[in-house]
C-alpha cells in the first residue's frame, strides 16, 4: 500500500534535513560540492511527491495520505497532514519549482552558496508544509515560517535596494498574518479547544463574528495574493530577488494567499464571503485591468512580469468568488499554471540578467539574433503568459472567463479583457527585447542558453505544454474536492434563529 | 505547616551555603585561579538546580517556617528556570569580565546572592519574606550594577537604579502596610481568607493598597510608565549584569505579582485586573514605539522588555476574567510560559552581544553586529533565532508564548473588547517585529566593517549554542515546556 508511507513527511522534510545539513556542512570552498548535493536534495523531494500524485484517488473528497499524531497536547494541536482535490497539485508543483531553482541559482550565486540553496531547500519543505496541513496551528507555523527564509534570500542575495525590499516584504506580510493569527486563536476558542480545520469548518457561527474572521483571514491571504491594493510590495520584493527567489516567489508563495481563501476563508465562514463576495470581486477586477495596464508602461523586464503576476492572481479571487465550479476549478488551474508561467518568465529574465546585468526593456533589442534557441523557448513562455490555447495559461483563463460571463455578462466582460491586455504587454515586450536588429554591443556579445538553462526550461515548457494539450488529469483530481467545498460554500453557517 | 520543614528550603539552603563558601574561597584564590571560583559558583548552580527539579518530581505545595515559605511546582519551574539563567549568564560573561577587571569573587558571589532573593521572591508566602527577597536581591544587583567602579556610565547608573529601586521598595512597602492595616496579618493565604470572609471592613484601604502593591510590582517588572530605569540600567550596566537584570529577576517579579495579586487579593481582582490591562497596554506601546528609534542593542533590548511585559501582563490579567480553574491555570501558565520564553531569547541576544566584544571595545550598538553573517554565520543564525523569537515568530519559542497568550486573552471569545485588546497587542507586535529584524537585517544584509578576529571560551560556545537550538527545538516542539508551565499551574492552583 502507497498511502501507508508518510509520503507527505518526506516530502516536507527531506529538503528541510538536506538544507540544515547544507547550513551546518556546507563551505564555500566547495560551491561545486554544494550545488550538487542541492540538486540530489531537490531531485529526492522531488521524487517523493510522485507517489502522492500517482496514488491520489480521484473520486474521494476528503483529505488523503492523511497523517496524524499529536503534537501539542495541552493546546490540542496535532501534526495533521493530508491532500485533497484543492492541494494535490501544489505539492508537486513546489518540489518540480525548488528544482528549477536549484538550476537556476547554479552560476549567478558565487558566495555563501551553501546558505543560498539551505535557504531554498528549507523553503522548499516548508512550503508543501503550509500546503498539506490539516490542523490549524501547524498551517500557521509553516505558513509563517517561510517569511524567513525568503526575508534572507531577498536580503543577502539580492538587488541593490535589496534591505528595503526585504524589510517591506517582511512587514507587509507579517502585518496580515498577526490578524489571521487572532482569528485562529478565536477559532480555537469558540470550537471549544480544536484547531483542526474541518472542525472550524463545521462549526456555525454568527454572521458578525463570520465577517470579522473573513475580513482577517483577508488582511492575510490578500496581502499574500497579493490584491490591489496591497499588491506594492511584490514588484520591489521581485525586482530585488535573486532569479530563483523571484521564481519561487511568484510560482509558490503567491499561491499561498490563494490557497488559503479555499482552506480558511470560503468554507469557515460561507456566509461573509457572500457578503462580501462584490468586494472581492471589484478588487479582481481592479487587479485585472488596472493593473494589466500599469505593466503594459513597465521598462523593467521583471517589474513587468511581476504586474502580470498581480493581474493573473486577480482571476484566481476572480475565479473563488463567483462560486461556480467551472470558476473554481478554472482559478485552481490558473494558480498551477501561473506558477509554471510566471517561473518560466523570470527564470528566461535571469538568463538574459546574468549575462549582461540588466533588466531594461531598452537595453535590449534583437536578442533573437544572438540566442535564438533561448529566444524560441521565450516565445512559448510569452504565449502561455497571455493564455494562448494549447498553453496552460488558456486552461485557466479560459474557465474563469467563462464561469464569469454566466455569472454576470458584464464582470464577464471586463475580465475578457485580460485577453488583450496580457497579450499587449507579454507580446509587446518580447517584440521589443527579442526581434529587431541587434541594439547594441552588449547584445551582439550574448550567448545562447547553455545546456542547463535549456534544461530547466524546457521542462517548464514541456509542463506548459502539458497541461495546455490535456489538461484533464488536472481538473479530474480536483472536481469531487470543488464541488464539495460549494456544498460547504452554499450552506449557510447562521445557527437558526440568528 | 507550623514545622520548620527543612526539605523544602533545600535549594536555598545549598544556595546560601555555596554563596558562602565561594565568598569565603575566593580570598584564598590568586588571580590566575579565578576560574575556581567560576567552577564552584557553577557547580552550586548545578546542585541547586537539581534541588528544585527534584522538588518538582514531588508534586506538592509544601510549606515552611510556619507557613512564610511556600513551595510549589510553579516556584519551582521559576527557580529552575533562574538557576539556568545565572548559570548561563555567568559562563556568557566570562570574555567579558576578564578583559575589564570584574572577573572577581564579587561577581559570583553577589550573583549566587542575588539569585537567593530571586528564589525567595519566588516562594515567599508572607508580605515581610517577599521584602526581604526583593531587597537581597535588588542590593546584590545594585553593587553588580557599580561593579566596574572605573566607569563613571556604570556608576550613573547603578546610581539610577538604586534611587528608582528604593522608591519602588518604599511603594510595595506602602501597599504592604495598608494591606496590614486592613487584614491584619501578614500571611497571605490569611489575608485571601479573611478578605473573602469578609473581615475586612476598611475597602478603601484595600483598595489602596492594591494600587501601591500594583505600581511596586510595575517598578519591578519594568512595565510602563513605571519603566523610566530599565533603559538607562540596561545601557549603563556592564552588558553582563545587564543581562542578570534582565533574565532571572523578571521571573521573581511573576512570582510576587502571582502571590500577592493572584494568591493574596484575588476577592478583589476586580479592580486590579483593570490596573493590569492599563499597564499592559501603556507598556506595549511605550516600549515597542520607543525600541524603534534605538540605535543602542542594549537600550532596544530594555525598551522591548517593557513591551515584553505589557504582553505578558496581558495574559496576568486575563486570569481571572475566565471564571473557572481550568481556564485561570491556563491563563497564568501562559504568562510564566512567556517569561521562560522571553528569558531564554534574551539570554541568546546578550550572550552574542558579550561574545563580540572585547578588551576595549563594547559591542552594543546595533551597527556592530553589522556583517556578523560573513563573519560567523552560526552566531548570526543564534542572533537571528533570539531575535525571531523576540518578535514571536515561529518557528521558535517565543512565537508559542504570543500565541498562549493571546489564548488566555480570548478565553472569553464572546467578548468584543477582548479582541479588540488581542488585535491591538498584535498590531504592536508588528511595530516589535520591525526593530527586530533590523537587527537581522544589520546582521545579514550588510557588508562587516570589523574584522578583529574574535574567540571565545569552548564553554562559552557550547552554552551559546545549546542556547540557540534551545530556542528552535522549542520552538518545533514545544509541547514539554508547554506541558510544564500549565500542569505546574493546575497543580498549584489545584493545591
Amino acid at each position: 500500500m502507497i498511502a501507508t508511507y508518510p509520503w507527505l513527511s518526506a516530502a516536507i522534510w527531506i529538503p528541510i534535513v538536506f538544507g540544515l545539513f547544507l547550513l551546518s556542512a556546507g563551505r564555500d570552498r566547495s560551491p561545486g560540492v554544494v550545488r550538487a548535493v542541492a540538486l540530489v536534495a531537490s531531485l529526492i523531494g522531488m521524487l517523493v511527491t510522485l507517489p502522492i500524485v500517482t496514488g491520489f484517488d480521484v473520486g474521494r473528497t476528503g483529505p488523503q495520505f492523511e497523517e496524524k499524531i499529536t503534537w501539542i497536547d495541552s493546546l490540542n494541536a496535532n501534526y495533521h497532514l493530508g491532500v485533497d482535490g484543492l492541494s494535490i497539485w501544489f505539492v508537486p508543483l513546489t518540489a518540480f519549482i525548488t528544482v528549477i531553482a536549484v538550476l537556476a541559482g547554479w552560476k549567478a550565486i558565487g558566495e555563501r552558496v551553501a546558505q543560498y540553496y539551505a535557504s531554498f531547500l528549507i523553503l522548499s519543505g516548508l512550503l508543501i508544509g503550509v500546503f498539506s496541513a490539516l490542523d490549524g496551528l501547524l498551517f500557521y507555523v509553516f505558513f509563517e515560517a517561510t517569511l524567513i527564509p525568503m526575508y534572507i534570500i531577498i536580503g543577502v542575495w539580492g538587488g541593490p535596494n535589496r534591505v528595503y525590499a526585504a524589510i517591506k516584504f517582511f512587514l507587509y506580510t507579517l502585518l496580515g498574518s498577526l490578524l489571521f493569527l487572532v482569528s485562529l486563536v478565536f477559532l480555537y476558542q469558540a470550537s471549544g479547544g480544536s484547531f483542526d480545520i474541518f472542525a472550524w469548518q463545521r462549526m456555525p457561527l454568527g454572521l458578525s463574528a463570520q465577517v470579522l474572521l473573513f475580513l482577517a483571514f483577508f488582511a492575510a491571504f490578500a496581502v499574500k495574493v497579493p490584491m490591489w491594493p496591497v499588491h506594492t510590495w511584490l514588484p520591489d520584493a521581485h525586482v530585488e530577488a535573486p532569479t530563483a527567489g523571484s521564481v519561487v516567489l511568484a510560482a509558490i508563495m503567491l499561491k499561498l494567499g490563494a490557497y488559503g481563501f479555499l482552506r480558511f476563508s470560503l468554507p469557515i465562514a460561507p456566509d461573509a464571503a457572500h457578503h462580501l463576495a462584490g468586494f472581492v470581486i471589484a478588487l479582481s477586477l481592479i487587479a485585472v485591468v488596472y493593473i494589466g495596464f500599469v505593466a503594459l508602461v513597465q521598462t523593467d523586464m521583471k517589474k513587468l512580469v511581476a504586474y502580470s503576476s498581480i493581474a493573473h492572481m486577480g482571476f484566481v479571487t476572480l475565479g473563488f468568488f463567483i462560486f461556480s465550479p467551472i470558476g473554481m476549478e478554472g482559478a485552481i488551474a490558473q494558480m498551477v499554471s501561473h506558477g509554471f508561467v510566471s517561473g518560466a518568465m523570470f527564470l528566461c529574465i535571469g538568463v538574459m540578467y546574468d549575462r549582461t546585468h540588466s533588466r531594461n526593456i531598452a537595453d535590449y533589442g534583437g536578442v533573437v539574433n544572438t540566442m535564438p534557441r533561448f529566444a524560441s523557448l521565450m516565445m512559448l513562455f510569452a504565449m502561455a503568459n497571455c493564455g494562448l490555447p494549447a498553453t496552460s495559461g488558456f486552461v485557466g483563463e479560459f474557465m474563469v472567463i467563462l464561469g464569469a460571463v454566466k455569472y454576470n455578462f458584464w464582470i464577464g466582460l471586463a475580465a475578457g479583457s485580460t485577453l488583450v491586455l496580457g497579450a499587449a504587454y507579454s507580446l509587446w515586450m518580447y517584440k521589443r527585447v527579442i526581434f529587431g536588429q541587434v541594439a547594441n554591443p552588449t547584445v551582439a556579445k550574448l550567448t545562447d542558453a547553455d545546456p542547463r538553462e535549456l534544461l530547466a526550461m524546457g521542462l517548464l515548457a514541456a509542463a506548459v505544454l502539458a497541461m495546455g494539450l490535456y489538461p484533464r488529469p488536472l481538473t479530474d483530481a480536483m472536481h469531487a474536492s470543488v464541488g464539495q467545498l460549494l456544498q460547504q460554500v452554499s450552506h449557510s453557517k447562521l445557527a437558526p434563529g440568528l | 505547616m507550623s514545622k520548620l520543614n527543612f526539605f523544602a528550603v533545600l535549594p536555598e539552603a545549598v544556595l546560601l551555603a555555596s554563596g558562602c563558601l565561594v565568598l569565603l574561597a575566593d580570598l584564598f584564590v590568586s588571580e590566575r585561579r579565578r576560574n575556581l571560583s567560576y567552577a564552584l559558583s557553577l557547580t552550586a548552580l548545578a546542585a541547586v538546580a537539581l534541588c528544585c527539579w527534584r522538588l518538582l518530581d514531588a508534586q506538592v505545595v509544601q510549606y515552611a517556617f510556619g507557613g512564610m515559605f511556600v513551595t510549589d511546582p510553579m516556584a519551582q519551574v521559576l527557580k529552575l528556570f533562574a538557576c539556568l539563567a545565572t548559570g548561563f549568564a555567568l559562563v556568557y560573561a566570562q570574555n567579558y569580565a576578564r578583559g575589564r577587571a570584574m572577573w572577581r569573587g564579587e561577581l559570583f558571589s553577589l550573583s549566587l546572592f542575588t539569585l537567593l532573593g530571586v528564589m525567595t521572591m519566588i516562594s515567599a508566602n508572607n508580605l515581610l519574606l517577599i521584602y526581604l527577597g526583593l531587597e537581597l536581591q535588588s542590593l546584590s544587583l545594585y553593587a553588580l550594577v557599580a561593579l566596574r567602579r572605573d566607569e563613571p556610565r556604570a556608576g550613573e547608573a547603578a546610581m539610577k537604579y538604586f534611587v528608582l529601586g528604593a522608591l519602588a521598595s518604599g511603594f510595595l512597602l506602602y501597599g504592604m502596610s495598608m494591606l496590614y492595616g486592613a487584614t491584619g496579618t501578614l500571611d497571605i493565604n490569611e489575608i485571601a481568607h479573611r478578605i473573602a470572609a469578609s473581615q475586612v471592613a476598611n475597602r478603601p484601604a484595600l483598595v489602596l493598597a492594591t494600587v501601591f502593591l500594583v505600581a511596586g510590582i510595575g517598578f519591578k517588572l519594568g512595565a510602563a510608565p513605571f519603566h523610566m530605569w530599565v533603559p538607562d540600567v540596561y545601557h549603563g550596566a556592564p552588558t553582563p549584569v545587564a543581562l542578570m537584570v534582565a533574565s532571572a529577576p523578571k521571573m521573581a517579579a511573576f512570582a510576587v505579582a502571582f502571590r500577592l495579586l493572584v494568591e493574596g487579593l484575588l476577592p478583589v481582582a476586580g479592580d486590579w485586573h483593570v490596573m493590569l490591562l492599563l499597564l499592559a497596554l501603556v507598556s506595549l506601546a511605550v516600549g515597542n514605539l520607543t525600541a524603534v528609534a534605538q540605535s543602542n542593542l542594549k537600550r532596544m533590548l530594555g525598551y522591548s522588555t517593557v513591551g515584553q511585559m505589557g504582553f505578558m501582563l496581558l495574559a496576568m490579567q486575563s486570569g481571572v476574567a475566565g471564571g473557572t480553574t481550568a481556564s485561570t491555570a491556563a491563563a497564568y501558565g501562559a504568562a510564566m510560559f512567556y517569561v521562560i520564553s522571553y528569558s531564554l531569547a534574551t539570554l541568546a541576544a546578550f550572550g552574542v552581544m558579550l561574545l563580540l566584544s572585547r578588551q576595549g571595545f563594547e559591542a552594543e550598538e546595533i551597527s556592530d553586529l553589522r556583517g556578523l553573517f560573513r563573519r560567523r554565520p552560526w552566531y548570526a543564525f543564534v542572533m537571528a533565532l533570539a531575535m525571531f523569537s523576540l518578535a514571536g515568530v515561529p518557528p521558535t519559542v517565543g512565537f508559542y508564548g504570543k500565541l498562549v497568550v493571546l489564548q488566555a486573552l480570548l478565553a472569553d471569545s464572546s467578548s468584543v473588547p477582548v479582541v479588540w485588546i488581542a488585535v491591538i497587542a498584535v498590531l504592536f507586535s508588528l511595530v516589535g517585529a520591525f526593530y527586530y529584524i533590523r537587527v537581522v537585517k544589520v546582521m545579514y544584509f550588510e557588508a562587516p566593517v570589523d574584522n578583529q578576529p574574535f574567540d571565545a571560551a569552548a564553554d562559552m560556545k557550547i552554552a551559546l549554542t545549546a542556547n540557540g537550538v534551545a530556542l528552535i527545538v522549542l520552538g518545533v516542539l514545544p509541547q514539554y515546556l508547554l506541558a510544564l508551565c500549565s500542569s505546574a499551574m493546575v497543580r498549584t492552583l489545584g493545591g
